[in-house]
């Protein structure tokens, strides 16, 4: 065997690895970061314009860390966007904060706040009013204005009945819609990012990836997460049998009382719509023993927005949602 | 319902891709769904979704192909339109579960699924028997190459558990599956997903079938290991450039075979030669890699890598010239027919251009005759001969898969039209 090029090598003024992702080499689930990687690289080559979505939710973080790993030690050659409804938990504002910080990322933050001032929206009202849906709008015209071409999502096929039957690169039309009826074949890996002017691609490529997948990969590559993934005490109200939060858009009706709980989340969105679950689970092994025994999937146990209907989730995704 | 837990995190090993293969009203979503059903991986509001939903589009007795019927439009009309991927674990496997449309219309659906899968299931109706379609999807499922093929011959209760029944369609299949240009070891099945015999749990309706049930075969099903022997290749996707130390390494996901450090290569298609000086995974450090994994080379030497090159380990194997002319069994997936003389875009791993096309035959799935035609419709399959614009370091699809097959992309619509193997 011929000896590598140290030389060249000591060149090298390598960082070490961000203490806030972990360690990619020790995930349990490598076939699938493999798969992941290759796409994401796939993307960025075929795309002028990537950007990845990001929420400061688990999948977002995973794939953040993914993309990361994709191209280091180079810099990440896109920009992330942050979809911010005003409406997120103040743990992941600085949750983003600090990683845009510590990471030197290029953070484009699209504003539901700025589509209802400007008048792209109206807002929701009444007691169950939300911004969820009105994300949509915002996020198609931040597309639009920064000529994003391609945007990574962290969504999975297991989420979700209407998710289960999206490809990994998911062809958006000039409006933003999806069509599930008229989707492109998808065969084996070779992925098709051709576009015209003003359409663009969703690429998914947690796409294989299940919830049990997520949290055993976090627990094992030691990427860090908002604190509210963790058992905590909370002020919370039991509204449409789910535990909302008390603070920001959620404040008591008549009738209702709030209560101190323990509790965590499963998944992270809006506080209007997000509904925290009881648990003692403090560290990410007892979660993953905590997913590993769950019987209600995460969506069903915590966003009241999928509860509307039984398409909940494929009408907002035909109007170009995430 | 009470449930157990059976979901292992320890489960490690990469999943069992598989995917359902056959006729419309086969039972497929309905097979998926007894197969989540008696593994107990519904999850209790996924369950209480279908119950609402067999009210609401049928009679009200619990519908397990609603399971994965997922789109507004296959849960009102009964049917399966696009692919509905599932995953579920066992104590011994974790399972992705592509569940294919049957229609005709949507062949290009259970393209998408079959390419994916190690194992196909193929449904046959037993009372129906084999359809023009059974014969369609078990080619495509052969020509794709899954390392497997299941024949699982559903509704026997309807037949009263005939045997012989069972054994004419096995018969048969069997027949045309040998008569095939691709073989796959195949394993038929007597099942009912309706009631879940020989599923999950073995049917106390056939004591004349001593083979496995799905599940069993399944978890203990192992695919052909990668060829670890096999010479290595890294297509490269992306140069990770570091201008303030000067580094460059070409990224890309490690085809066939191992590299290690040190290792002698060429790169193609400039011919030259190097080794290998440094390999990464995840931004970290690597002494060796293997198949499948995405992975970033420093290469000993200053030579250019780019996005369309490909790195080989030394070997005889390799295509070391690159072809502008390859023959292709092709399916063709477009509305659009394809006709002599077209020219489309292709994407070959790595690389892009034009195709110019120039017809062989088409295939009759029933008679397996080849027979000259002018044109390809929707869902045809044939042989075609492409005229490229940009040359690329093909093999043959039996050779090694990853670099054996292309893509076709309609200039008009931008969709994939037509998935093709080299010959």
């Amino acid at each position: 065997m011929n000896a590598p090029d140290n030389a060249r090598i000591s060149l090298l003024n390598r960082t070490t690895p961000s203490s806030s992702l972990g360690q990619v080499s020790r995930s349990t689930v490598g076939e699938l970061v493999d798969e992941a990687i290759s796409i994401i690289r796939e993307v960025t080559a075929e795309c002028e314009q990537p950007v990845l979505l990001f929420s400061g939710g688990k999948d977002s973080a995973v794939l953040l860390q993914l993309a990361i790993a994709a191209f280091a030690p180079a810099r990440l050659p896109f920009p992330i966007m942050h979809v911010d409804t005003a409406h997120n938990f103040p743990e992941v504002y600085e949750y983003r904060d600090s990683l845009v910080d510590e990471l030197g990322l290029r953070l484009v933050v699209a504003s539901v706040q700025e589509s209802i001032d400007t008048g792209r929206v109206v807002e929701e009202t009444g007691p169950r009013a939300s911004r969820n849906r009105l994300q949509s709008v915002t996020l198609l015209d931040a597309i639009a204005t920064h000529k994003f071409d391609a945007a990574f999502g962290g969504g999975r096929r297991d989420e979700d009945r209407a998710r289960a039957k999206e490809r990994i690169l998911s062809f958006r039309d000039a409006t933003g819609g999806w069509d599930p009826r008229r989707q492109r074949p998808e065969p084996w890996d070779v992925l098709n990012a051709r576009i015209r002017k003003g359409e663009h691609l969703r690429a998914f490529p947690l796409s294989n990836w299940t919830e049990l997948d997520i949290w055993s990969h976090i627990a094992s590559t030691g990427l860090q997460l908002p604190s509210i993934y963790f058992a905590h005490q909370r002020e919370v109200v039991k509204r449409d049998g789910m535990l909302l939060s008390i603070g920001g858009p959620v404040t008591l009706e008549a009738g209702e009382t709030s209560f101190v709980e323990t509790v965590r989340y499963r998944t992270v969105g809006d506080m209007s719509c997000t509904g925290a679950v009881r648990s003692d689970a403090v560290d990410v092994h007892t979660i993953v023993d905590e997913v590993a025994a769950a019987r209600i999937t995460e969506r069903g146990a915590t966003r009241a927005d999928d509860a509307t209907s039984e398409s909940a989730m494929e009408d907002r995704k035909r109007e170009g949602y995430f | 319902m009470t449930t157990t837990l059976n979901l292992t995190p320890t489960v490690a090993t990469a999943p069992l891709r598989i995917a359902t293969a056959g006729s419309v009203d086969d039972g497929k979503s309905t097979l998926i769904g007894r197969l989540l059903h008696d593994t107990k991986t519904i999850m209790e509001d996924q369950l209480a979704s279908v119950e609402r939903a067999s009210h609401r589009y049928g009679d009200g007795s619990f519908n397990l192909a609603l399971l994965t019927d997922g789109l507004r439009a296959e849960r009102e009309q009964g049917i399966t339109i696009d692919v509905a991927y599932r995953y579920f674990a066992t104590p011994r496997r974790r399972f992705i579960l592509a569940d294919s449309p049957g229609h005709v219309q949507y062949t290009r659906n259970m393209v998408t699924a079959a390419s994916s899968a190690d194992v196909a299931i193929v449904l046959v109706d037993a009372v129906r028997g084999i359809s023009p379609q059974t014969r369609r999807h078990t080619y495509i499922a052969s020509m794709l190459g899954v390392s497997q093929i299941v024949v699982a011959i559903n509704k026997m209760d309807a037949t009263g558990w005939d045997r012989e029944v069972f054994d004419n369609i096995a018969k048969e299949l069997n027949e045309y599956l040998a008569s095939l240009p691709r073989q796959a070891p195949t394993l038929t099945i007597p099942v009912s997903a309706l009631h879940g015999d020989n599923i999950v749990d073995a049917s106390q309706h056939t004591p004349w079938y001593h083979g496995p049930t799905l599940l069993d075969f399944l978890e203990s099903y192992a695919p052909a290991p990668s060829n670890l022997a096999a010479p290595a290749r890294l297509d490269v996707q992306w140069t990770l450039r570091d201008y303030t130390t000067n580094f460059r390494a070409a990224a890309g996901r490690l085809i066939g075979g191992s590299l290690q450090l040190g290792d002698a290569v060429t790169v193609l298609p400039s011919g030259q030669r190097t080794t290998v000086a440094r390999i990464e995974r995840g931004g970290e450090e690597l002494a060796h890699a293997v198949a499948g994994q995405s992975i970033s080379v420093v290469l000993a030497d200053d030579i250019d890598a780019a996005r369309g090159d490909v790195i080989v380990a030394h070997s005889d194997s390799h295509p070391k010239t690159a072809t502008q002319s390859v023959v292709t069994d092709v399916c063709w997936m477009a509305e659009t027919p394809l006709r002599e003389g077209d020219r489309l875009w292709f994407k070959h791993s790595t690389r892009s251009g034009r195709a110019t096309v120039s017809i062989v035959h088409r295939i009759d799935v029933d008679t397996l005759k080849a027979e000259p035609v002018q044109a390809l419709e929707l869902n045809d399959l044939g042989r075609i001969e492409l005229a490229l614009s940009e040359p690329i370091l093909a093999t043959s699809f039996a050779d090694q898969p990853e670099t054996g097959r292309l893509i076709l992309i309609d200039d008009r619509t931008n969709t994939t039209a037509g998935a093709a193997l080299i010959v």
